[in-house]
């Protein structure tokens, strides 16, 4: 059976294709102002390399922020549902996800099923998101991809006192002025959003396995921060930010 | 390359008074994390001011701030009594004798300021945003400070004419010249707010609308601030954003109270308030040391 | 005097609220010790006198320090409420 998930995101919109629970096309693009076009380009292209029509997606679930608004699709799920899926499916022994996205940061207790067990939100603020990590690269001038390596570089911890990205980021140019090394910055960056992403976790209770998704995965100095304010290794699935829109094209197959 | 965040940096001393018969001369320093005042007392009055962006170093920022509190004025640090530092990087301020936090300063300010019928503060300053219940001797009576979200705050509207390309003295003006009030932005964070107002900009909305939207927006989360703590008559003002003619009528219109009107610059309050902290605490030292 | 400490952000309004003027009565100070976080202290105020205050690194996180303390369902009564004999203490949520 051949079904899709669209994962409508704040920055990105994501689709997955799935048959019998195997990835064959996937697609990102800039979600911009116009978020359902972007879908249906990222659809489009899916499509293309999966190599087969749209009629031969038997059913398409939308998922994410702006989920009402999705082109294709019959029926909608939350990002937590959604999340908790996609783990569960290729990792059977994940108990807590961590979901680090543009714009929101959410940690999932679930069940050896993938039922959600308890969920904790982090929305509507940028501080604790990947629109945090974007802000601070322009501070620091440097583009966003270079700030994870650079923060590994990093030597010394630097307390940030600023819990707003919009403080912290004249924080970072005062501590660029009193020429304080840039690795350093950047891995306070990274250590006040794991913060604040641990203090999520906290809240519903993490247990092992901890699997982290979400675009901000990528990031290698946000990475090595959370595992050292966890207190334990993550386990970061291939195309971590996809797996929102996996769960909903599993979730497309349930029905 | 045009900076429209900033705004002007001034000073002020009144000429007509000669500081020297004075008995009582203190001083105010008001450091916060985006700007700064220093301000001087005579024997209970306004003597002289300056309101200058804070440096990234705070101790150079109060000394600087002092210095231009006294050009001109042919006083020195020497003759002034006693000072009292406030605001965010208080405890940095080297020439000072005591450290008092902005809350009670504040009370203290606006009570000169406005007069003995104010209950109810309102200020809103670079980073963080206070609501202070005081009695009629300027003592506080209940308070809470948000600090920890731009949203709110002044940093929050310098990003907003940054990227309106407006010169924040005249995002409020601009935003009232709007035929309809327009939905508020629905974001509460300043960055997605942003990101919100970008889009309606490209949409067409002109950048009145826009900022009218975002002062709305601001206008009401000031607003739950406020029925927090509580709002009691008379009520007033301080901080730079008692200037944002676009923020305060939008509130006033909300919780359907007039904000008292300003006679004083309303960035003054912290400054205000420590200088006349340090005449009580500099007679209460001239008594005792008296004694001995 | 009645001081908020705390924040308010995208998710909502998060505060302590201490009645001063009732701490100052106080020789037990069983709030502080009786708090699992060490969220609370005794702090000199501006006006001189003894009272319990929130730690200045936790005003900003409260939601997150309290959270332990209040589970969604069948929540105790909450431990620093509890330990104050006058009533001054009380949360926002």
């Amino acid at each position: 059976m051949i079904t899709a998930g669209i994962d409508m995101g704040s920055k990105t919109v994501k689709v997955v294709i799935i048959r019998d629970g195997e990835i064959i096309g996937k697609a990102k693009t800039l979600a911009g102002f116009e978020a359902g076009g972007a879908a249906e380009q990222a659809f489009a292209q899916a499509l293309d390399e999966a190599g087969i029509a749209i009629d031969d997606v038997e059913a398409i679930v939308a998922t994410g922020a702006g989920r009402k608004n999705a082109p294709y699709s019959t029926r909608d799920i939350t990002e937590v549902g959604g999340d908790a899926r996609g783990v569960i499916r290729l990792f059977p022994s994940a108990r807590t996800v961590l979901d680090v996205g543009a714009e929101e940061g959410r940690a999932i207790r679930c069940t050896e099923d993938g039922k959600v067990l308890d969920f904790a939100l982090n929305e509507k603020c940028a501080a604790g998101a990947g629109a945090f990590t974007e802000s601070m690269s322009r501070a620091l001038e440097v583009p966003v991809e270079e700030l994870g390596p650079m923060s590994l570089k990093s030597t010394k911890s630097i307390p940030m006192n600023a819990q707003c990205a919009v403080f912290a980021e004249s924080e970072v140019v005062t501590l660029v002025h009193l020429k304080t090394p840039k690795p350093d910055i950047a891995r306070a960056v990274h250590d006040a959003i794991a913060s604040r992403i641990v203090s999520l976790a906290r809240k519903v209770g993490y247990e092992p396995d901890v699997v982290l998704i979400g675009g901000v995965a990528h990031n290698p100095g946000f990475v090595d921060s959370l595992e050292r304010a966890l207190e334990c290794k993550v386990i970061i699935p291939e195309n971590p930010e996809f797996i929102g829109a996996y769960g909903a094209a599993l979730a497309a197959a349930e029905a | 390359m045009v900076e429209y965040w900033r705004w002007k940096e001034y000073r002020w001393h009144d000429e007509s008074k000669d500081w020297r018969k004075g008995e009582f001369i203190t001083a105010g320093v008001d450091v916060g994390s985006v700007s700064s005042q220093a301000l001087v007392v005579v024997d209970g009055e306004l003597y002289s001011f300056s309101n200058m962006r804070t440096g990234s170093d705070s101790p150079e920022s109060a000394r600087k701030a002092m210095a231009w509190a006294l050009e001109g004025t042919g006083m020195t640090l020497d003759d002034i009594g006693f000072v009292v530092g406030t605001g965010y990087g208080r405890v940095n301020v080297p020439f000072s004798n005591k450290a008092i936090t902005e809350i009670a300063c504040h009370a203290r300010g606006a009570n000169y300021m406005y007069g003995s019928s104010v209950r109810t503060v309102l200020d809103m300053g670079g980073q963080d945003c206070k609501v202070i219940r005081c009695d009629e001797k300027g003592k506080v009576t209940a308070f809470a400070m948000n600090d920890k979200c731009a949203a709110g705050t002044g940093r929050g509207m310098e990003v907003f004419a940054d990227l309106l390309a407006i010169p924040i003295e005249e995002v409020g003006e601009l935003s009232l010249q709007v035929d309809e009030e327009p939905e508020p932005v629905s974001s509460t964070c300043v960055v997605f707010a942003k990101s919100e107002a970008t889009g309606l900009l490209r949409e067409g909305w002109p950048k009145s609308k826009v900022l009218a939207a975002y002062c709305s927006a601001m206008a009401h989360r000031i607003v739950t601030l406020l029925e927090q703590v509580g709002i009691e008559k008379e009520f007033a003002i301080t901080g730079g954003i008692g200037k944002n003619i676009g923020v305060v009528k939008r509130l006033e219109d909300e919780i359907g109270i007039k904000a008292l009107p300003p006679t004083y610059d309303t960035q003054i309050a912290g400054a205000l308030g420590a200088a006349l902290f340090a005449q009580n605490l500099l007679k209460k030292k001239l008594a005792e040391a008296s004694k001995t | 005097m009645k001081a908020h400490y705390g924040y308010k952000d995208g998710s909502g309004d998060w505060f302590i609220i201490i009645d001063t003027d009732k701490c100052v009565e106080c020789d037990d100070r069983g709030c502080v010790p009786a708090c699992p976080w060490d969220v609370l202290e005794i702090i000199l105020d501006d006006y001189d006198d003894e009272v319990c205050a929130v730690v200045e690194d936790q005003r900003k996180k409260i939601k997150y320090s309290c959270a332990p303390c209040k589970p969604d369902r069948d929540r105790p009564p909450l431990p620093c409420v509890a330990a104050c004999p006058y009533d001054a203490l009380e949360h926002s949520w």
